[in-house]
């Protein structure tokens, strides 16, 4: 078993296949955090990834280009993002449920959109999606698509906003304190619904990444969780990018890992590696729960003079 | 955009909002359904008839209803006490595998005991396992304040590999051919039908059964009082004594319980065994359903038969109209979506300024 996975870690495909995986996982991430940091949680992400992988897609598939398709899936992302942020924030519903119900409901709309478009099909219609940038000629990263590089670029993009222009301190002390927020002449209730919209908007971009750089296609059950996982990873990243980089990445390994290992033939039944990712996410969320540093107002609507 | 309280609430707009959210609801599925070029009356009326318009569409609704009915109920008990589990799915299936375990292994003799014995043995390991599942999620949240909606929903997918290395291990069933498909329950073993050449079967009963029993434990009980207060404000809770994290435990225990029922119910009166699609996210349907009921055990009843009814329904018009069955899922996520808000409008006006 231990030779097995040195060879495994010596090989520079697997580390390629680390990156692909971690990849959605960025984005979704990202998209959750910033949410989160505003103070509204959004389980809407497995439902937005399902639509936003649907959107790029399609969008691709009827002519338009591959960025043309990852700018409909983020517009995609973020009309559910704008939804859920009118069920949450001025309606203040539970965004336990509202989230939950963006799920179904993207989920739902994109399966019955797929089934309109293409009534009867044996062999799901394919795209050319994004090509590998072999031109970039540095080992791992080669391998990648552009899109790996957009989301590595997002990642400080991310944390400069939030940490060092005005706008993240906005979203970040509507996440913590409201009330001081609005004392501060804030807006509650347009920062948290500009940032659901722009979070949302990532998490359509990390569906888009599944049906335009890694597969071809749209399948049904193509996003299987990773969203929950993103969620998951969202703790363990403390609410910080940087982190949620390095716990995507982890991830990723654990995944890329298991995928190896189960081809090895050793007699374990494959579900038991194919459990270790969850198993695995829980365990990260049991490991950090001491110090989770929430935003403090996650969760809690703000309405102008209730307490 | 903003939300201000309604002085008073009108006995008139909480009756009023189940209905526009319901004509809401209609009038957004009408788009979709125009979308897929179908006729809009004829696609309705097929569904309609499809759930609701003969003896054989009732059975067929009341037969899907009833693991819904259960799934509702744990979202609902739980829910009331803000308890996020979001993983009655997972919950559902480890209690049809304890079912399986218990009346179905050594060729379907189960261990040699007495049918009386063992069917109550049978659905007593279902529940057990339902709720020991959901009891780590519900000690995780409790002792280090792990979010349960996370720990819950992965414990699906991990439950689910779980099955299905059952089905191709120690529970597979020889004479399958292959297909994933666990041994199947002992004939005695089996829920009577309640009409013949149905499928309708006494899982019905008790479903019915538990949601009366709960809805008085929630009215008349002081454990109910405590499930509300836990929901309502758990540090007011804890002030006039109420005992929080214990009620919580409680709680997911109960709900947990109700999930894995669901699953050996399903099994003892519609499959006879576990496959890998034996429910089509009755779990989460199961959310919808508590949501829509607002919580309230005997609304999950009326819920779930309408959800049961879209369902059922929009299969049989798909064989109709060119409408994909998909419009089901749809119209349920809708009416989830439109029901919160007109709960919202009840209570709140908008101002616009």
């Amino acid at each position: 078993m231990l030779p097995d996975i040195l060879v495994i870690l010596g090989n520079a495909d697997f580390w390629a296949a680390v990156l692909r995986i971690a990849t959605p996982l960025v984005f979704g991430t990202l998209g959750v955090l910033l949410c989160e940091r505003a103070g509204v949680l959004n389980l809407g992400i497995e439902g937005i990834m399902v639509a936003g992988a649907l959107a790029g897609w399609l969008a691709v598939y009827l002519g338009g280009s591959l960025w043309v398709g990852v700018m409909v899936a983020a517009l995609t992302g973020a009309a559910f993002g704008l939804l859920h942020a009118f069920l949450t924030v001025p309606l203040a519903l539970s965004q336990h449920v509202a989230g939950l119900g963006i799920t179904l409901f993207a989920t739902s709309v994109s399966y019955y959109a797929y089934r309109v478009s293409f009534p009867n099909v044996a062999l799901p219609p394919t795209i050319a999606p994004f090509a590998e940038m072999a031109w970039l000629t540095i080992p791992i990263l080669a391998k990648q698509t552009p899109m790996t590089l957009l989301a590595l670029t997002c990642v400080p993009l991310l944390a400069w906003v939030l940490y060092r222009t005005p706008v993240g301190l906005a979203v970040r002390m509507v996440g913590e304190n409201p009330a001081a927020a609005e004392g501060q002449g804030l807006n509650v209730n347009a920062v948290r619904t500009g940032a659901i919209v722009a979070g949302s908007a990532l998490m359509g971009v990390a569906g888009a990444f599944l049906t335009l750089s890694a597969f071809n296609a749209f399948f049904f059950n193509m996003v299987n969780g990773r969203g929950w996982i993103c969620v998951a990873l969202v703790v363990f990243a403390s609410w910080r990018p940087g982190k949620a980089l390095l716990g995507a990445l982890l991830f990723a390994f654990f995944d890329a890992l298991q995928l190896r290992l189960q081809q090895g033939g050793d007699g374990v039944p494959y579900q038991v590696y194919l459990m270790l990712p969850y198993a695995l996410s829980i365990l990260a969320l049991v490991l950090v729960a001491r110090r989770a540093a929430y935003p403090q107002a996650l969760m809690k609507p703000y309405v102008k003079g209730e307490r | 955009m903003r939300l201000e309280a309604r002085g008073e609430v009108s006995r008139f707009m909480l009756v009023a909002a189940p209905f526009a959210a319901v004509a809401f609801t209609l009038l957004v599925s009408s788009l979709f359904v125009a979308w897929a070029g179908a006729p809009l009356g004829r696609t309705y009326a097929l569904i309609l008839d499809g759930g609701f318009g003969s003896r054989f569409a009732w059975s067929e609704t009341l037969t899907r209803a009833t693991p819904l009915i259960l799934t509702g109920l744990s979202a609902a008990v739980a829910f009331r006490a803000r308890f996020y589990n979001i993983g009655a799915e997972g919950q559902l299936y480890a209690g049809a595998l304890a079912a399986v375990a218990i009346g179905g292994l050594h060729g379907g003799t189960g261990f040699a005991a007495h049918p009386a014995l063992l069917f109550p043995v049978m659905m007593a390991a279902a529940m057990l396992a339902g709720a020991l599942l959901l009891l780590v999620p519900a000690l995780l949240r409790t002792r280090l304040g792990v979010d349960e909606v996370v720990t819950t929903l992965l414990l699906n997918f991990i439950v689910l590999l779980f099955v299905s290395m059952m089905l191709e291990g120690p529970m597979k069933d020889p004479t399958a051919m292959g297909w994933p498909q666990s041994v199947a329950l002992g004939d005695d073993l089996q829920l009577g039908k309640l009409i013949e050449r149905t499928r309708v079967h006494a899982g019905l009963l008790w479903a019915v059964a538990l949601a009366a029993l709960l809805w008085a434990i929630f009215k008349y009980s002081t454990f109910g009082f405590a499930v509300r207060a836990v929901g309502a404000n758990p540090r007011g809770a804890a002030f006039v004594g109420v005992p929080v994290q214990w009620t919580m435990i409680a709680v997911a225990l109960i709900s947990g319980a109700l999930a894995g029922l669901a699953g050996a119910i399903e099994v003892a009166g519609r499959t006879g065994y576990v496959t890998l699609d034996m429910s089509p996210g009755y779990g989460f349907s199961g959310i919808v359903i508590a949501m829509l009921a607002g919580l309230n055990p005997l609304g999950v009843v009326a819920a779930a038969v309408f959800v049961a009814g879209v369902l059922v329904g929009a299969d049989s018009m798909s064989r109709g109209v060119a409408v994909p069955t998909y419009i089901a899922e749809v119209i349920v996520a809708i009416s989830l979506l439109s029901m919160l808000m007109a709960t919202a409008f009840a209570r709140y006006r908008l101002r616009w300024h």
